[in-house]
């Protein structure tokens, strides 16, 4: 039975770090406080419990490094080149007219604490996933010499106490240039990620946004079957422009892509533009692919989340002093009870 | 004669008293700032001129920053400064990421100052205080 799945395609700006002396590289924050948007093209689908990412980081010209990060919904088995053309495909689909260029910066992150899971080399990009919350992935991230944006504290922490997983990316501009990428040409990612909860991070999109600037994205999904999302997607920025079967030929095209043999014989394809305030976007995209139309306020980041927290020492003595200070009487007076009944010889009354 | 010993004695008594409490008025009073989601808690201050204070600002966050105290003009220049890090003025700070920094200030005189984080995008994000001098 295939249980497909979701498949997001996320036209993106992710602008997380800059790299290297400070500001002075065209980073993502530049010297004068501006940010240059990156556009980031990610594909992530879920199919049989897992998801899978297929990001394109952009070669935008310039000199050094630059990044970016991805959270992601946890830990993946496999990281690898994506296939040639699997993004443009989708978005060929969507809108034939205007071929579109995506771009996807990639991150860097880990912090000196974080775990480092996995590092992978793919042309010139630096992939590194890292287990930990906001305050390591912050570390690792000045460690190797980049600078976050100031609202990367809160929305790490935003990310980390639902899933500590993130994947960064270091796109090293000296070295695409040696390798011929001329501006515009991507680097496809795939990532694999076994996971029981399947979500779209939208919310980190605003990374180093101020008031006034927006987030324009294109989030494609594929789903065995049509999915339940939350929060609405023709509400709070978004809007569902595409809900209908996909095509035949698409999810051909899409399987005959390199890696892409996962992609099944029929499935829901979705595509929702976000174009709004970049401080609206408070929220990812959580979808219920199961036909249970529930998709996950958590996921969404909607609700109060975050691991659960093991009760604090002074909690178990309290709960076993209270457990004595009214099991002791309890038990005390049926004890009581039982032996003034005993000390009672049968017929004592009667004598 | 043993009554005015009593009250030179007591007369010493006071005045060392006094030079007490006035050495507990030369220390500096104390303030604690705290960093947290690039924001300075508290974000409105009030100091007197003319004693020493002492700010021990507790950044919480993974990042750096910098607390920058004083007028318009110097905040301005702050705005296109390329200092990287800030160690050399009491007034101008920078507190590496997850890290407490204590700087001891004496404002001479009564005014209304800032204190900003000018590393960039900081200021725009809200990273602003104000410190009424009275």
């Amino acid at each position: 039975m295939r249980r497909l799945s979701t498949v997001a395609a996320t036209t993106v700006v992710a602008l997380l770090f800059t790299a290297g002396p400070a500001f002075a590289c065209g980073g993502l924050i530049g010297p004068n406080g501006a940010v240059n948007l990156l556009r980031t093209t990610t594909l992530a689908a879920y199919h049989g419990g897992v998801e899978h990412y297929i990001t394109a980081f952009q070669f935008a010209g310039g000199g050094g490094q630059f990044g970016s990060i991805v959270p992601l919904p946890g830990i993946p088995t496999k990281v690898e080149r994506g296939g040639d053309w699997t993004l443009q495909r989708l978005i060929r689909e969507t809108d034939p007219p205007t071929p579109e260029a995506f771009a996807l910066f990639g991150a860097a992150s880990a912090s000196r604490d974080a775990q480092v899971l996995m590092q992978v080399r793919i042309d010139a990009l630096d992939i590194t996933v890292l287990k930990g919350g906001g305050d390591q992935v912050g570390a690792w991230a000045k460690e190797h010499g980049f600078r976050l944006p100031p609202d990367a504290p809160e929305v790490l922490d935003f990310y980390a106490s639902r899933s500590p997983i993130f994947l960064a990316a270091v796109f090293d501009a000296d070295a695409a240039r040696v390798r011929g990428q001329s501006i515009g040409d991507g680097t496809p990612v795939h990532v694999t990620i076994p996971t029981a909860n399947p979500w779209v991070p939208l919310r980190i999109l605003g990374l180093g946004k101020i008031e006034g600037e927006k987030v324009e994205a294109d989030v494609y999904l594929l789903n065995d079957r049509k999915p339940a999302l939350l929060p609405d997607p023709n509400a709070n920025g978004l809007t569902l422009q595409v809900s209908e079967p996909a095509s035949a030929s698409l999810l051909k095209d899409l399987r005959s892509d390199k890696g892409m043999g996962w992609i099944p014989q029929h499935a829901w394809l979705s595509k929702i533009r976000i174009d709004g305030p970049a401080s609206d976007l408070r929220f990812d995209l959580a979808i219920d692919a199961s036909g249970r139309g529930q998709p996950s306020l958590r996921d969404a980041g909607l609700a109060p989340f975050g691991p659960i927290q093991p009760p604090a020492p002074w909690v178990g003595w309290v709960l076993l002093l209270a457990a004595v200070g009214l099991g002791l009487p309890i038990f005390g007076a049926a004890f009581l009870a039982r032996m003034a009944t005993r000390r009672v010889p049968p017929g004592a009354g009667a004598a | 004669m043993f009554s005015v010993s009593r009250r030179a004695v007591g007369v010493l008594l006071g005045a060392a008293l006094v030079a007490l409490l006035a050495g507990c008025g030369a220390s500096p009073m104390r303030i604690q700032i705290t960093i947290h989601y690039s924001h300075y808690d508290p974000s409105r201050l009030s100091v007197p001129h003319g004693v020493p204070v002492t700010f021990v600002i507790r950044n919480t966050d993974p990042i750096d920053h910098e607390w920058i105290v004083g007028d318009a003009p110097l905040q301005q220049r702050h705005r296109t400064g390329t200092e990287p890090v800030h160690n050399a003025r009491p007034t101008e700070i920078t507190i590496p990421a997850l890290t407490t920094r204590e700087t001891t200030v004496t404002f001479d005189k009564a005014g209304l100052l800032q204190y900003i984080c000018h590393l960039p995008r900081h200021e725009d994000y809200g990273m602003v205080g104000w410190l009424t001098v009275t």
